[in-house]
């Protein structure tokens, strides 16, 4: 299958001024990510997931190494405004990124920006609205949302510009438990129903059992690329790149070095209640 | 203590007064303002009023709010007045104070600035009352763009004037929260002088200049992230379109024309 994203040996340095020595917040990393995947990103803070994101939306460009999306490089010039078009980013404070007044215009800004002529933009508004299940909300103002919601207008300002990819930085960090699940329902649903692919980049573990594939970012490394269950139940590695495993699996785990006999493998609450229930006494 | 301020003064009642087109508006007060120039005698002058009057009652915009504008500049209004009637020449003195005269003249031009200072700040509270700012932006928008020199800067001074307005209660709940949190610590806002009072606010106001230059930041960026390259090219959702409302507008646009310059001319005659 076609590559959605692929990142040959990139590296990145941030200038910090004079006198001072660069931050190399990237280092060699190279991945691949196929078209139709929900692939997560983690890492500790300062690791270079925020980096890696900036890169894909072509708002920084990699000291040496390509990014390419959908095929197109990133350096070059004319690619840009289609990257973005393709690749959307949503990024972690919801009130940071909503520029209009009236939450249907925000939802227009990107296809305005576009140049999508009147007649469509009422139609792909509509569409958004209603993928990310606020269609009710459409003539509300930004402050009458709660943070949940105002993440998935940021979401649906996205799918209005008809991305074939969204990459969402910490969409997360700043909401209660209940803003949480919505806005990762409505990307999964995204995933599954428009096949759109999806980069979620997170702190946390439990968002991201369930993904295609899993990328590990330490100091600007990339420690470990692949399937979300052969890493999680490695907790000594794990805690080494000082990641929390999901609480299912550090039960699991407890459990097995307290001589009890369980799957090392589980991720999430009901698998482990399962596994609870058929142990014998 | 701020949830209270809101933003322009916007008082929707959906009369076909706040149906019409902004630029329909915009043209119109700016019409009446150069009209309230050109008036010259009580006919007219009553006709003005008239105008507004019934302006008015089609809104359906209470009074109270519309006078409220007067209350802000009623100093202003009693300072044009008093110069008015003393420092115009004139020949008809009634009592004079060294190089104080009262005049008949001075006393006829007072009355004649305070009427049109009133009607002035009448009719343009009246247009802000029925145009909600978004609208009353994207109208500005549309109607700079038709003059050369402006043409450049509408588009960005319209995006300005948006984000303000989207950023505005974001900002004021900040504040709330900065000010309790600062309480919290023990900050004092409410006793002392002014000067002590001032100082309070310092604690206030870095955090949310701070915090306000961050959120600059993160919208710049998200701006760019949706493709965001100026006006050039750029479509609109809501494309702002003339009914039969803006023609019945523009056909009171002739009327007051034609009332005002009618009634200068004749108005001789009648006296
Ligand atoms: N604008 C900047 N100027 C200088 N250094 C920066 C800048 N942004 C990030 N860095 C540095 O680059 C490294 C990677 O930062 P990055 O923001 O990508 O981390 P992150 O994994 O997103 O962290 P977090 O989980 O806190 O969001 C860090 O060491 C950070 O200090
Ligand atoms: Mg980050």
């Amino acid at each position: 299958m076609e590559n959605m994203i692929s990142i040959q040996n990139v590296s990145f340095k941030y200038r910090t001024g004079e006198g001072m020595e660069d931050v190399l917040a990237l280092d060699n990393v190279s991945f691949d990510v196929k078209k139709g995947d929900f692939v997560g990103i983690i890492g500790h803070n300062g690791s270079g997931k925020s980096t890696i994101a900036k890169l894909l939306n072509a708002i920084y460009f990699p000291l040496s190494g390509d990014v390419l999306i959908s095929g197109m490089n990133t350096k070059d010039e004319e690619n840009i405004w289609k990257i973005r078009q393709k690749a959307g980013m949503i990024f972690q404070n919801p009130d940071n990124q909503m520029v209009a007044t009236i939450v249907e215009e925000d939802v227009a800004f990107g296809p305005e920006n576009l140049g999508v002529p009147h007649a469509d933009l009422r139609g792909r508004v509509d569409e958004a609205l209603n993928m990310v299940g606020m269609y009710e909300y459409k003539d509300k103002k930004p402050h009458e949302l709660s943070g949940g919601q105002k993440q998935r207008i940021a979401i649906a300002g996205i799918l209005a510009m008809e991305p074939e990819c969204i990459i969402l930085d910490e969409p997360t960090a700043m909401l209660d438990p209940k803003g949480r699940v919505e806005v990762l329902n409505t990307i999964k649903r995204l995933n599954k129903e428009k096949n759109t692919t999806v980069v979620l980049i997170t702190h946390y573990m439990d968002e991201i059992v369930d993904c295609d594939n899993i990328f590990i970012m330490n100091n600007g490394k990339l420690e470990y690329d692949g399937k979300p269950k052969d890493v999680f139940k490695q907790v000594e590695f794990l805690r080494k790149l000082r990641l929390e495993p999901p609480f299912a699996t550090r039960v699991s785990y407890e459990m097995n070095k307290s001589g009890i006999n369980i799957k090392d493998d589980v991720l999430t609450i009901d698998e482990l209640a399962e596994e609870i229930c058929q142990l014998k006494v | 203590m701020l949830n209270d301020i809101t933003i322009g003064q916007y008082y929707p009642t959906g009369s076909p007064i706040h149906k019409m087109d902004p630029r329909t508006k915009l043209m119109m007060t700016f019409l009446y303002v150069i009209l309230l120039f050109f008036a010259n005698n009580v006919y007219s002058f009553v006709f003005m009023f008239l105008l507004l009057s019934v302006a008015i009652k089609v809104s359906k915009v209470p009074l109270s709010y519309i006078l409220r504008g007067i209350k802000t500049i009623v100093f202003i209004i009693m300072f044009t007045v008093v110069l008015n009637m003393f420092m115009t020449p004139g020949d008809n003195v009634l009592c004079q104070w060294g190089i104080f005269k009262l005049t008949t003249e001075g006393i006829y031009n007072a009355v004649k600035m305070a009427i049109r200072i009133v009607l002035l700040v009448c009719g343009t509270s009246l247009m802000t009352l029925v145009t909600s700012p978004i609208s009353l932006t994207d109208g500005m928008e549309n109607l700079m763009g038709k003059v050369p020199i402006l043409k450049n800067y509408a588009h960005e001074l319209a995006m300005m004037m948006s984000i303000a307005l989207r950023f505005i209660p974001t900002l004021m709940e900040e504040t709330n929260r900065i000010i309790n949190a600062q309480k919290s610590r023990g900050a004092d806002f409410e006793s002392g002088n002014l000067i002590r009072r001032a100082k309070a606010l310092i604690p206030v106001l870095v955090p949310l200049f701070l915090s306000a230059f961050q959120r600059a930041e993160d919208l710049a960026l998200a701006m760019e992230a949706r493709c965001y390259r100026g006006g050039e090219n750029r479509t609109r959702l809501k494309e702002l379109k003339y009914t039969y409302l803006d023609r019945y507008g523009y056909m009171i646009s002739f009327f007051m024309i034609a009332g005002v310059v009618t009634l200068n001319v004749f108005g001789v005659y009648l006296l």
